[in-house]
């Protein structure tokens, strides 16, 4: 990294963040006293597919939305699912289908949290934010802790294999179609299952412990990194239970009051927004009744304990329980509490999974419904990022004519950018620049496990660039790695 | 032998879908001792997977190079990417060798190709080309490593009876 002054101002930039999928850059603007002056996080990527599907048979779209992302395709097959589900008049699922779908789902939950806490997490919070970037890494952890590797590749595994059974395919799954499922799960493969369940819930427990303790012991260096009060959003089950599937859209502030609640899927945009600013793809969304300024909030599982009241698996809700004493059964605002808070949802999904593989429900044989048609529809869910949300009108042609997604990442714009902010503004200013001060701009990032765009994967292709630019937009210097 | 290729890339983003599309070929040939996977990117549990094998085939499409492919060997190795849920192929023999003490033989295939910035599912032509001249290499090359590679009339009966245990 080098950098030049211009007009008294230095833009540094770090792109992209390593660690979190597809393409980002941070931009850090230093003034004359090498202040932190602004901080943006830049989506690079132009996504597009909103207007690539129209045109497209409905029936279609729960496996092509899948090519929006590589690293989440469950999530968008389900939500679309769900939308479909509504145009083709089916308002409730058989239980043979609601249960697969669901076991799909825990297992993509169970395993994209396990992978994030394992592979792109661990190497920060047991190796130290400060360690050598050789060993800063998921190589290394699995040198220094291979145990943990191991659980973190078996725990991933099992996660993909509940996939594959459920959806029929790891990748371009076809399980969920409109008005239901296309298989059920057989007693063979609920089996398989049933031998590995237990170890995966214990596992999960000890993962728990290890975000839990990690933020316990370091509570006084993370309470300024990223910490600021903010709204949260998730679904929540009718009775306020954590539901990771379905439920009505509740949304709170950060002293817990709520903003609205068990707002009906259909209805989401009566009450939130988008905004769009010049400097980025990504779209800003906000709360409509408290406008762009005051209206932004948090997704993903932060956001989803503070927002439930409680969690129906008791080892989950036992944690839960302990997460809340940290804040009194205030919310939670720390970014790095993403971390605990993810655990405790990979634990969730655990007992879940093992739940599910003991209801003969799953292997039913009524899978699919039909009812009336109708042109517009909603599908919501809690990916393993945060809120997901489809939204689509059919023609009389049984095309699509519109399509609106906003997914996960997006909700969490708008408190990333301030995430990286303050950590910049802490850190960055009046230290010496280095790989290690850097890397907390990137470590408050990947707390929110933000997943930027269905990126390309050629080799040859820049693995990392830095560009140093003045304010008037001139590459001042640059190093590719 | 037991031999693994391991296709990656994004079959809707063009050429970037090269490494899945030559498996996808590569499975039509129905060749013994061969097992053959794809998917968007390497990620950790395919460390299992290489494991288990005595040779593995990493296939990949490229941006850049003169040729229509390019075949060489690769060892275990760290690296920093810029994301970790594309693992590089170094990687994931490190972690076979440091999980589950495996050191297989391995190659990176990459593939040349030319449309990777739009919406879209299907190859270029020169991309469909270089595929087709990267398998044609690696039958003659799985024949000098002693796997049997079977005869065009042979091949409608291995799939036949692939199909049949199904």
């Amino acid at each position: 990294m080098s950098q030049a002054e211009s007009l008294g101002e230095q833009r540094l930039a770090i792109e992209p963040v390593t660690r979190v999928e597809g393409h980002g850059k941070v931009t850090i603007i230093l003034d004359g006293n090498r202040r932190v002056k602004q901080t943006r996080l830049h989506i690079v990527e132009f996504r597009g597919f909103e207007r690539f599907i129209q045109g497209r048979p409905y029936w279609e779209v729960p496996v092509l939305v899948q090519r929006l992302c590589g690293i989440c395709p469950v999530s968008h097959h389900l939500a679309a699912a769900k939308a479909m589900d509504c145009i083709v008049g089916v308002d409730r699922l058989t239980p043979t289908a609601e249960k697969v779908r669901r076991l799909m789902h825990y297992g993509q939950i169970f395993q994209s949290h396990a992978l994030h806490f394992f592979h792109l997490v661990s190497p920060d919070l047991l190796m130290g934010f400060d360690a050598d970037p050789s060993v800063r890494n998921i190589i290394g952890v699995a040198k220094k802790y291979p145990d943990l590797a191991l659980q973190g590749v078996m725990m991933r595994k099992f996660g993909q294999e509940i996939i594959k059974a459920t959806a029929g395919k790891k990748i371009h799954g076809t399980g969920a179609v409109p008005g239901g499922v296309n298989k059920n799960l057989s007693l063979a493969e609920r089996d398989v299952f049933l031998k590995d369940i237990d170890k995966m819930v214990e596992w999960s427990l000890a993962a728990v412990k290890i975000a839990r303790d990690y933020t316990m012991e370091h509570l006084k260096e993370l309470e300024p990194f990223g910490t600021f009060e903010s709204n949260h959003l998730s679904l929540v089950r009718s009775d306020g239970a954590l539901d990771l599937y379905d439920g009505g859209l509740r949304a709170v502030d950060a002293r817990g009051a709520k903003i609205f609640d068990q707002v009906a899927c259909p209805k989401y945009c009566d009450y939130l927004a988008e905004e769009v600013r010049p400097w980025s793809y990504m779209k800003f969304p906000f709360i409509k009744a408290l406008g762009p300024e005051g209206g932004w909030y948090r997704v993903g599982p932060l956001a989803r304990l503070n927002t439930c009241d409680f969690i129906d698996t008791p080892l989950a809700e036992k944690e839960r329980q302990v997460f809340k004493e940290l804040t009194g059964g205030a919310p939670n605002n720390m970014s790095m509490a993403y971390h605990w808070a993810r655990m405790v949802e990979i634990l969730h999904a655990a007992e879940k999974m093992r739940e599910l593989l003991h209801d003969p429900d799953l292997q039913g044989t009524e899978l699919v419904l039909k009812g009336a048609r109708r042109s517009e529809a909603v599908g919501l869910i809690e990916a393993p990022r945060g809120t997901l949300i489809h939204h689509y009108r059919v023609n009389s042609d049984d095309q699509v004519a519109m399509a609106n997604l906003i997914v996960s990442t997006t909700h969490n714009n708008e408190p990333m950018n301030r995430a990286v902010a303050q950590v910049a503004e802490h850190f960055l200013s009046a230290a010496a620049l280095n790989e290690g001060l850097l890397n907390r701009v990137e470590v408050v990032i990947r707390a929110y496990d933000p997943c930027l765009s269905c990126a390309t994967h050629a080799a040859g292709g820049m693995s990392l660039q830095i560009d140093l630019v003045d304010e008037k937009g001139m590459v001042l210097d640059s190093i590719a790695r | 032998m037991r031999v693994l290729f391991l296709g990656y890339g994004n079959p809707g983003r063009q050429d970037d879908g090269l490494g899945p599309a030559f498996i996808e070929e590569l499975e039509k040939e129905g060749l013994p001792g061969v097992a053959a996977g794809s998917d968007y990117q390497l990620t950790v549990e395919d460390a299992a997977a290489v494991a288990q094998s005595e040779v593995v085939v990493f296939v990949d499409a490229s941006f850049e190079g003169e040729r229509a492919f390019d075949f060489r060997p690769l060892e275990a190795g760290s690296s920093i990417s810029f994301t970790s849920h594309r693992m590089a192929p170094e990687e994931l023999l490190a972690l076979a060798k440091n999980l589950f003490a495996a050191r297989p033989k391995a190659y990176l295939l990459t593939i040349r190709g030319y449309e990777f910035s739009g919406f879209g599912e299907g190859l270029s032509s020169q991309a469909q080309m270089n595929l087709n001249a990267a398998l044609n290499f690696v039958k003659d090359w799985l024949l000098s490593q002693g796997v049997q590679v079977a005869e065009a009339e042979d091949k409608g009966a291995l799939q036949s009876k692939k199909a049949a245990n199904l």
